[in-house]
C-alpha cells in the first residue's frame, strides 16, 4: 500500500513541528473537525509534541457519536420485529436509551456487522422471505455508498432491502459550532475524508462569514502536523482561507460521480445530532422517490423518541466546549466496557481516544 | 435402482448416538486416523505416568471458516493447546481431543480435520489419549467446536513465571505479529492482496525446548498472544507481574500486506490475534544468544526485541510510536474479531 510509511515519517514529522514552534507566536485553538484525526493525534502521540500553545480541541466529527439514541432505539426495534439489520461495526457497541445493538444481537436478534453497505443489498438478495435494513450512518464520506446501495437494490428489483438513515453534513456542523458564543476556536482541520468526496467550495462562505482558516487536512502523523502547521501560519499571517494540505486525495471539486450518486438518492433535511440536537439542513434524508427504501417509512417507526442520559456531557465535547477528562465520569462511571455515551465507545470518539491511548500521564 | 449408502457423505445426529453409527465413526475415521497403543484400547480413558511436576491446560476452538489460508480449526486445536503447555515451561506429552459436530458438515471436511490433528500432534511430539464426538442439530452449532486439554512435563531447567519479571528484562517476539487474525479476516472479506495473508499457527514446543535446554532460568517468563493480540497480553502482564512495560512501534515485525489489510480493515495489529507468536521475556545478559538461538529455528527466524520491563509506569504499557510521540497501550476491551480461533 504506498503512502503508509511515507506519512509516518519520524524526520519529517520533527520538521514539521520544529517550523510550528519557530512560526507560532500566539495562543492557538484549533479544531480537527475528523474523529478519525483526533484518533491520529492520540494515538501518535502528537498532542504532546505540540507547542503548549497551541490547544487541539476534538470536533463532532464522529458519525457513530453523532447517531441519535432514538435511531439506536429504531434499529434495536427492528431486530425485534425479525428483520436483519446491517451495520458497520462501529455501531454496535453504543448504547442506546435499552440496550446496544450488540446487546439486542445476543437476544436473538439477526445482526450482522458488515464494512459495506453493497454487502447489506447481498444479504437481502439472499434472504428473499426477510427484510434487510442498513444502518446508514456517517458523514459525507459513507453516503456514495449507502446511496449506490440503494440504487443497486432498486435495479435488481429488490423489495426487502431498506436504509435506516442517519447522514450528517460538516459545513452545518461547522456553523453551529461557530454560532455557540461560548466557542474559541481560532482555525479548522477539515475532514479530508469527506471533502475527498464533497471538495471544498462549500467552505468558502464559511471562511469569510466568520473569518476562520480551514485546512483540509489527512489522517497521518505527517499530514495532521503540516494541517496544523498551514492553519498556524495562516493565523499568524492573519490570513483567513481554505487550504488544502491532503492534496493527494482532495480535489476542489471532489468526486463528481460520488456527488451525483449522493444527489440521485438524498435530499438535505434537518437532523438532529446526538448531544447538539436539532440543526437545520444538517443531514441527508430519502428522496421521497425512493421512500419505499426508506426503513424509517417503511416499518412505521417514526414515533421512537427518547433522551440522553443527563450524566453524558458528549454535547460539549462534541462541540469543543470541554475535554473528555474534564468529565466527571470519565474512566469512572463511563469506561468502552460500560459506556454513557457515544464517544466512548466509537472508534473514531474523542472519549475514546482519550481512554484508549492516553488515559493517564505518559 | 440400489439406493446409495448417504451414511458417510455427512454427519448426522446417528452419530452421535453412542449406537452402531457412533462405533463406525470412530473406527473408520477416529481411530484409523488417529489411533495410537493407548487410544486402541478403547477404554474410557487412558492412564499416564508423570513423575515430575505436570502442566495442563485446555482451550477451545471455534475459529470461522474452519480452513483458512494457512491451517484450519484441527491443526490450531493441536497447536493452541501445544503452545500453552510449553507456556508453562513444559514439554507437551499427550492430549485430549473433544469434537462437537453440527449435524450436516461433509464427512470429507471432518476427516480433514482429523488428518490435520493428526499431522500437528505427530510434528507437536503429542499423543491423543483419549477423546469425545458429539453431535448437535443443525443451527445449533458452526460446523465443527473442537475442544483439546494438553498434559506436558515441567521442564527441567524451568523456572517460568510472572513474579520472575523484573526490571531490565528485554521482551523478545518470535516472529510478525497479527497474521492469524487477518488470515482469518481476508478470507472472510474476500480481501486480496498479492500473495495470501497466511495465519501463522504453528507449534511452538520445539523452539521453547531449545530455549529452556540452553537459557533455563534466564528465560522469565513466556506467553503467546492469541486473542487479544500483542497488546492485551503485555496488558495483563504489567498488570499482573506490577511493572511497567515499553514497546517501539517501529520495533513491531509486522509484514507489509498484513499492515495493508489492517489499514483497509480499521483493525489494530497490536490486538489482532495470532496462533504461532510467543512473547519472551529474557534476562537482558542473555538477549543478544535468546535472539540468535531464535533466529537458528523456523519459527523464531524473524524474532526481535520489541520492548523491556522498567520500573516506571508501573501497571502500564507505553508504546513509542514510529514519529517519536508516547501512548498508553490498553487491553482490548469487546470483540475487535469474533471467532478467530
Amino acid at each position: 500500500m504506498k503512502y503508509l510509511k511515507e506519512y509516518r515519517n519520524r524526520e519529517a514529522t520533527e520538521r514539521v513541528l520544529r517550523e510550528i514552534e519557530k512560526t507560532c507566536r500566539g495562543t492557538w485553538n484549533i479544531m480537527e473537525v475528523c474523529g478519525g484525526q483526533t484518533h491520529g493525534l492520540v494515538k501518535n502521540g502528537i498532542l504532546e509534541m505540540l507547542p503548549d500553545k497551541i490547544r487541539m480541541i476534538h470536533g463532532p466529527g464522529c458519525p457513530v457519536c453523532v447517531t441519535p439514541v432514538s435511531l439506536i432505539d429504531k434499529a434495536v426495534e427492528l431486530l425485534g420485529q425479525g428483520a436483519i439489520v446491517c451495520s458497520f461495526g462501529d455501531m454496535i457497541r453504543v448504547p442506546g436509551s435499552e440496550m446496544s445493538l450488540l446487546e439486542a444481537k445476543a437476544r436473538g436478534g439477526d445482526l450482522r456487522v458488515l464494512y459495506s453497505p453493497l454487502e447489506a443489498v447481498k444479504v437481502a438478495r439472499n434472504n428473499p422471505g426477510k427484510e434487510v435494513v442498513f444502518f446508514a450512518v456517517g458523514f459525507e464520506t459513507t453516503a456514495p455508498a449507502n446511496a449506490l446501495s440503494l440504487l443497486h437494490a432498486k435495479k435488481e428489483g429488490l423489495q426487502n432491502y431498506s436504509l435506516l438513515v442517519s447522514h450528517v453534513l460538516v459545513p452545518p456542523a461547522i456553523e453551529a459550532i461557530l454560532d455557540d458564543e461560548f466557542n474559541t476556536i481560532n482555525a479548522f482541520l477539515g475532514a479530508g475524508h469527506v471533502c475527498a468526496i464533497m471538495g471544498y467550495q462549500e467552505y468558502y462562505p464559511l471562511v469569510k462569514k466568520y473569518q476562520i482558516p480551514i485546512v483540509i487536512t489527512g489522517f497521518e502523523p505527517l499530514d495532521l502536523v503540516q494541517g496544523i502547521w498551514m492553519a498556524v501560519r495562516q493565523l499568524e499571517e492573519g490570513r483567513c482561507e481554505v487550504e488544502n494540505q491532503y492534496t493527494r486525495v482532495v480535489r476542489e471539486d471532489g468526486n463528481k460521480k460520488a456527488i451525483e450518486v449522493i444527489r440521485e438518492v438524498f435530499e438535505v433535511g434537518d437532523r438532529e445530532w446526538r448531544g447538539i440536537g436539532m440543526i437545520p439542513g444538517s443531514g441527508y434524508k430519502i428522496k421521497d422517490t425512493y421512500r419505499d427504501f426508506d426503513a424509517e417509512n417503511k416499518f412505521g417507526i417514526d414515533h421512537i423518541q427518547v433522551s440522553e442520559s443527563p450524566e453524558c456531557i458528549a454535547g460539549q465535547i462534541l462541540r469543543g466546549l470541554k475535554k473528555p477528562i474534564d468529565c466527571s465520569q470519565f474512566g469512572k462511571g463511563c469506561t468502552p466496557m460500560n459506556p454513557l455515551g457515544a464517544p466512548m465507545v466509537s472508534s473514531e470518539g474523542a472519549c475514546s481516544a482519550y481512554y484508549n491511548y492516553s488515559r493517564s500521564e505518559v | 435402482m440400489k439406493k446409495k449408502d448417504t451414511r458417510f457423505n455427512t454427519i448426522n445426529l446417528g452419530h452421535g448416538s453412542g449406537g452402531v453409527m457412533t462405533r463406525d465413526l470412530l473406527d473408520q475415521v477416529i481411530f484409523r486416523i488417529l489411533g495410537n497403543e493407548l487410544l486402541d484400547k478403547k477404554h474410557d480413558g487412558s492412564v499416564v505416568q508423570f513423575d515430575g511436576p505436570m502442566a495442563v491446560s485446555t482451550d477451545s476452538f471455534v475459529v470461522s471458516p474452519i480452513f483458512f489460508k494457512g491451517g484450519n480449526i484441527g491443526e490450531l486445536a493441536v497447536h493452541g493447546t501445544v503452545n500453552d503447555v510449553a507456556m508453562c515451561g513444559a514439554i507437551p506429552r499427550y492430549l485430549s481431543l473433544a469434537f462437537i459436530v453440527e449435524e450436516g458438515l461433509d464427512m470429507e471436511e471432518f476427516v480433514e480435520v482429523v488428518k490435520s490433528v493428526k499431522r500437528a500432534a505427530d510434528k507437536s511430539g503429542v499423543q491423543i489419549i483419549t477423546g469425545d464426538t458429539k453431535v448437535v442439530e443443525r443451527g445449533k452449532g458452526d460446523k465443527i467446536f473442537i475442544n483439546t486439554t494438553g498434559f506436558g512435563e515441567v521442564h527441567p531447567n524451568a523456572n517460568i513465571s510472572i513474579s520472575n519479571i523484573r526490571e531490565g528484562d528485554k521482551i523478545l517476539v518470535n516472529g510478525p505479529i497479527a497474521q492469524h487474525g487477518m488470515a482469518i479476516m481476508s478470507e472472510r472479506e474476500g480481501l486480496e492482496f498479492e500473495s495470501a495473508i497466511v495465519s501463522d499457527s504453528t507449534n511452538l514446543n520445539d523452539l521453547v525446548l531449545k530455549l529452556l535446554d540452553r537459557f533455563g532460568d534466564k528465560i522469565h517468563f513466556l506467553r503467546d498472544p492469541t486473542r487479544g493480540g500483542l497488546a492485551s497480553v503485555l496488558s495483563e502482564i504489567a498488570v499482573d507481574a506490577k511493572v511497567g512495560i515499553e514497546i517501539f512501534e517501529e520495533k513491531l515485525p509486522l509484514e507489509k500486506q498484513v499492515s495493508a489489510a489492517c489499514e483497509m480493515l480499521g483493525l489494530d495489529p497490536l490486538y489482532v490475534a495470532n496462533e504461532g507468536l510467543f512473547a519472551v521475556f529474557v534476562d537482558p545478559d542473555a538477549e543478544k544468544e535468546v535472539l540468535e538461538l531464535m533466529r537458528l529455528e523456523s519459527t523464531g527466524r524473524s524474532a526481535t526485541q520489541v520492548g523491556e520491563v522498567t520500573s516506571t509506569h508501573a501497571g502500564k504499557v507505553i508504546l513509542h510510536s514510529e514519529i517519536g510521540g508516547k501512548r498508553i497501550v490498553t487491553p482490548l476491551i469487546g470483540e475487535q474479531l469474533p471467532r478467530i480461533c
